[in-house]
């Protein structure tokens, strides 16, 4: 077992792992700080694959901004501070049924994925940072897309602050 | 062998089928967005797994930071609308929220 898949291992296990604990603890706040180990997890993932911009974006935008965002959700949606905050389940037949339907999902994708045939390309030349790469394609082939996605971010969070504004 | 396409493909799937399960489970409807930020970064582990294995090169890493875009401007405005439902409903339970105007 070379370095790369025991770096792979390692961070497949934080990532299961602490989506595990995202999903089942019953504390939300808990629940916040796995979606933390997640993230970097997913980060290690894109390193591994190459995609070094996309883990340091990764840790930025997702640990840096939304996860704060999300924990100020968890805090500011509490009645009283000082006590946990419960995420309660939706009964037992809707916990019975999706814990099948997810689990029938888990084995049809799986089985999925180990039976198609993909398209493997020998990868002959594959950059060894990927930053140049995306600055080039951002601003000539994709430069509308970039474009939009910088509006629709500016609307969208307008209409955050339109919306969340104490009595409207 | 080493660390093939299937290895990032069978981690995205459990990503995404927790993230359903979660989806499907909870009533806090933070919880519903956390777990929908786990399927949005299964999608990803795929997009960049391809990138890197399939012959997509770098254009799939550009889709995974558009959804990464996208995912920053919709929790922006999901968590809006649930500070909204807490001001009305004093809850955020979401199998209890059944009038369009609080």
């Amino acid at each position: 077992m070379n370095t790369l898949e025991l770096v792979f291992y390692l961070f497949a296990f934080i990532v299961v792992l602490s989506a595990m604990g995202v999903v089942f603890s019953r504390k939300l706040m808990y629940s916040a700080f796995s979606l933390l180990f997640t993230f970097f997890g997913v980060a290690g993932l894109y390193a591994v694959l190459n995609a070094d911009f996309l883990a340091v974006v990764q840790i930025m935008i997702y640990v840096g901004g939304i996860l704060v965002l999300i924990i100020f959700g968890v805090m500011l949606t509490s009645k009283v501070t000082g006590v946990d905050i419960v995420s309660g389940g939706t009964g037992k037949t809707l916990y019975i049924g999706s814990t099948v339907v997810s689990a029938a999902m888990l084995f049809f994708l799986t089985y999925l994925y180990n039976t198609v045939n993909w398209h493997l390309p020998e990868v002959t030349k594959y950059s060894e940072t990927s930053l140049d790469a995306i600055g080039n394609l951002l601003l000539t082939k994709y430069v509308l897309t970039f474009l939009v996605a910088a509006i629709l971010l500016l609307i969208a969070f307008i209409g955050a602050a339109l919306i969340a504004r104490k009595g409207n | 062998m080493g660390i093939g396409l299937t290895h990032f493909l069978i981690l995205s799937g459990i990503l995404f089928s927790l993230g359903i399960f979660g989806i499907a489970t909870r009533k806090n409807a933070i919880l519903v967005l956390m777990s929908l930020e786990l399927i949005l970064n299964s999608a990803n582990i795929n997009f960049v797994a391809f990138s890197r294995f399939g012959g997509v090169n770098i254009e799939g890493q550009i889709a995974a930071l558009f959804v990464i875009v996208l995912a920053a401007a919709e929790v922006a405005v999901a968590l809006a609308i649930v500070l909204n439902i807490y001001q009305n409903y004093h809850h955020v339970n979401v199998d209890e929220i059944n009038q369009m105007k609080g």
